[in-house]
């Protein structure tokens, strides 16, 4: 087809429709796709904000052959006809992105041992390949007090990196919008007006969208590491939504419910309350069978190795010359 | 005497009223351009003008209004932004103040250029009287026939409203304004798509400054090659520069673009020279965004050419020994000023404003301001100037909106000038400047 458009990312080719975006395109080249924390292509408008997909387009199009003068950010940059994007390959973009997960971390409170989200975190995954050892941050951090926002979900905004995902989707997927942004630049916080509960058939998704622990199940609260729980792919009928979901077992108990998700961490299908949190018997699923995980994700088996102590440290002759 | 083109008429005793405004020659440009031309002819003169928006960006006015998507069926607007809040900018306050009529003026003739029957002026939250003086010079308008259905016997339509902002600075980025105004979360929007194509509502939409449209009419008034004539190169016409800090007589000034630095700084028209015969010491020239510039590189250029005041002069020699005309806000220090309590202060202000949407700008304006809490209180570190500089480097162009931008110049500037002053106040905190100068600051304060 003629109208389809031939853009070049980090030297592989491909061609796509017109109104693709960088990202987007960079997904279906594989590979080294940019990587994103508030981008959900699942729900409309996001994108733009956490600025960690930020990708150097070294040429405009055919007709425009100049670079782009700043970095973009490619979840919300459309491609054109000869498009040249540099993403990996530009030490620009690898500069600014760990500057932006810098950025990410400095108010973030790093209690990933007590955090449930732990294992399956966008933050711990993106900050583990771009991220620096030792924070250059000594300035007091951003704290909050946990609220229960409803039964089931609990905001702890010390953890949010405002990603916006949450209201987007409690703004989509749910008949009234009970939850936006209150306040403003870095004390701005995710929350209800005036502490009301999300009470909504959909409301459980906004876990499940959440990059972060900012929004964690109350029902799997502290009940499991996320890597020692075993996934298992299962439906049931549901009036509500399409019933696919993950269950998440220990032994035979089921102690988490979450939709099913794509290789982006996107949610595929979005599931109800009911079959998130009020149908924990085995007896309730059909279970389909194991779920597949990515041999690269943190939750597959040997993702990370001890770290190599380099020999040249010698730690304890450190410590005894202080 | 220097050409007044906005200020002409501001000594005027009663000119806030509409019959003194008319006798002396106001709303002559509406009844001259809703006869005499057409709205192309319109957009033309300012082009011919070569007015550039008097808000900052210095961005062509004629081009900006040619690119407003006239093709779409949706209704189009134009939105006057009076949400001015930047440090050391308050040219718009006081335009509005004495002579509103000029803007209502304005915005009849740009809203007919552009084919806009609905019109908004977004003003500031905190300039309650300023908005009452516009909604009193709007009705007057209204009951003269100049605003309202058939304007003039013309055929033409406009209706104009104030909008009072909830304060805040991020409210006077154009599409965080128009979020604004649409009843939303002040959140400046991803671009594209830009204003002219999908702005208020959705339709297409221009944002001018105060200044910008206070201009156009008399550009309608004298023809656009008039303006032209003024000014030196691209810099056409005149320009409000509020002048503040220490010198004999801070104001607002109406000058013709081109005007040296120095004659502006001490000639007696304008600034009068350093108060309480002072040394000059560096100066902000275009509100507190834009880098700051010591004595010796405000003066002249690194070439060693005389500095302007004007767009091309003032941006010479890029960031390295630079600045920018910016909105013409011109704060001015003398020698007993603090660079690094100063800079704290902008600092502070950035990080109290940042939205908080994307993350360069919400962490890194609050690290930047922390860090130089720590410096300015004799608590810093050496690798706390390079940090500095590092984080202000990662923010800068990688935001939604200028905001970080204008965080991150500052900082930059401030140490590439003045690194020695950073370092005297990490290896010995009592040398601060400002330290002695309790008295001084507190007159400052208490002025502001």
């Amino acid at each position: 087809m003629s109208d389809l458009l031939k853009v070049t990312i980090d030297g592989n080719s491909i061609e796509v429709p017109p109104g693709t975006t960088i990202m987007q395109a960079a997904r279906q080249l594989g590979g080294k796709y940019p990587p994103a924390m508030c981008y959900y292509e699942p729900l409309k408008n996001t994108g733009g904000k956490c600025r960690v997909c930020l990708v150097k387009v070294a040429q405009t199009s055919e007709a425009n052959p100049r670079p782009m003068p700043k970095l973009v950010a490619s979840c919300i940059t459309r491609v054109e006809q000869g498009m040249v994007v540099e993403n990996e390959t530009s030490k620009e973009v690898l500069d600014a992105r760990n500057g932006v997960v810098e950025f990410l971390l400095i108010n973030h409170p790093l209690d990933c041992p007590v955090c449930d989200q732990a294992g399956e975190c966008d933050l711990q995954n993106l900050s583990y390949e771009h991220g620096h050892e030792q924070t250059r941050y000594e300035e007091g951090r951003r704290e909050f007090e946990r609220i229960d926002i409803g039964p089931y979900v609990q905001l702890h905004m010390t953890r949010c990196i405002l990603c916006y995902r949450c209201v987007y989707a409690a703004d989509q997927l749910t008949g009234q919008r009970v939850h936006g942004v209150l306040n403003r630049g870095d004390v701005s916080e995710i929350g209800t007006y005036i502490q009301q509960s999300i009470e909504n058939e959909f409301s459980g998704n906004i876990i499940d969208v959440c990059p972060v622990g900012a929004l964690t199940d109350k029902t799997y609260r502290f009940k499991q590491r996320v890597w020692f729980s075993k996934p298992f792919d299962a439906h049931r009928n549901c009036d509500k939504c399409c019933g696919k979901v993950v269950l998440w077992m220990k032994g035979d108990t089921i102690i988490r419910v979450t939709a099913r998700k794509n290789e982006f961490g996107e949610v595929t299908d979005f599931i109800c309350n009911n079959c998130r949190f009020e149908h924990k018997q085995a007896a309730d699923w059909t279970i389909e069978g194991p779920r597949v995980i990515d041999p690269e994700s943190v939750i597959g088996a040997n993702k990370y190795e001890l770290p190599v102590v380099s020999p040249a440290v010698n730690v304890d002759a450190k410590f005894v010359s202080e | 005497m220097a050409t007044k083109i906005l200020l002409e008429h501001v000594g005027v005793e009663g000119i806030r009223a509409i019959d003194t405004y008319l006798a002396h020659g106001g709303y002559r440009s509406v009844g001259k351009a809703l006869k005499e031309m057409s709205s192309d002819q319109l957009v033309e003169e300012v082009k011919t003008a070569g007015l550039r928006g008097r808000g900052g960006a210095g961005f062509p006015t004629g081009m900006k209004w040619s690119f407003l998507d006239k093709k779409s069926e949706n209704p189009r607007y134009l939105v006057c932004n009076a949400d001015e809040s930047e440090p050391g900018t308050f040219k718009d306050r006081y335009l509005m103040e004495r002579i509103p009529h000029l803007l209502i003026e304005g915005m009849i003739t740009a809203s007919y250029a552009l084919g806009a029957n609905t019109s908004y002026i977004y003003v500031r939250g905190e300039m309650m009287p300023v908005i009452r003086l516009l909604e009193k010079a709007i009705a007057e308008a209204y009951a003269k026939g100049y605003l309202g259905k058939n304007i003039l016997g013309s055929g033409y339509n406009l209706d104009l409203y104030v909008q009072p902002g909830g304060g805040a600075y991020i409210c006077g980025e154009e599409t965080a304004l128009l979020e604004s105004l649409e009843g939303k979360r002040g959140n400046p929007r991803n671009k594209p798509p830009f204003p002219a194509v999908s702005g208020l509502y959705g339709c297409p939409t221009v944002i001018n400054n105060v200044e910008t449209i206070a201009s156009v009419p008399w550009i309608v008034n004298n023809g656009g090659a008039a303006y032209a004539s003024i000014g030196i190169g691209k810099s056409t016409g005149t320009k409000l520069i509020s002048a503040c800090g220490n010198i004999r007589q801070p104001g607002v000034y109406e000058i013709e673009l081109g005007l040296p630095v120095e004659e502006f700084l001490y000639s007696d028209v304008y600034c009068g020279g350093i108060a309480e015969g002072r040394e000059l010491k560096a100066v902000v020239p275009g509100g507190s965004s834009v880098p700051i510039l010591p004595k010796e590189l405000i003066l002249k250029t690194a070439a060693g050419e005389p500095r302007l005041m004007s767009y091309e002069s003032l941006a010479e020699g890029g960031f390295v020994s630079g600045s920018m005309l910016g909105s013409g806000g011109f704060i001015v220090f003398d020698d007993r000023a603090c660079i690094v309590r100063n800079l704290w202060n902008f600092t502070r202000f950035y990080h109290h404003e940042s939205c908080g949407q994307c993350s360069p700008c919400r962490e890194g304006t609050g690290w930047m301001a922390k860090v130089l809490h720590r410096i300015e209180h004799g608590h810093g570190k050496m690798s706390d100037i390079d940090l500095l500089v590092d984080v202000a480097k990662h923010i800068e162009g990688k935001t939604i909106c200028p905001l970080g931008d204008a965080a991150a110049w500052p900082v930059g500037s401030a140490i590439r000038h003045f690194r020695d002053e950073f370092e005297a106040h990490v290896k010995n905190p009592d040398s601060c400047l400002a330290k002695h100068l309790h008295g001084a600051y507190a007159h400052a304060a208490s002025i502001m």
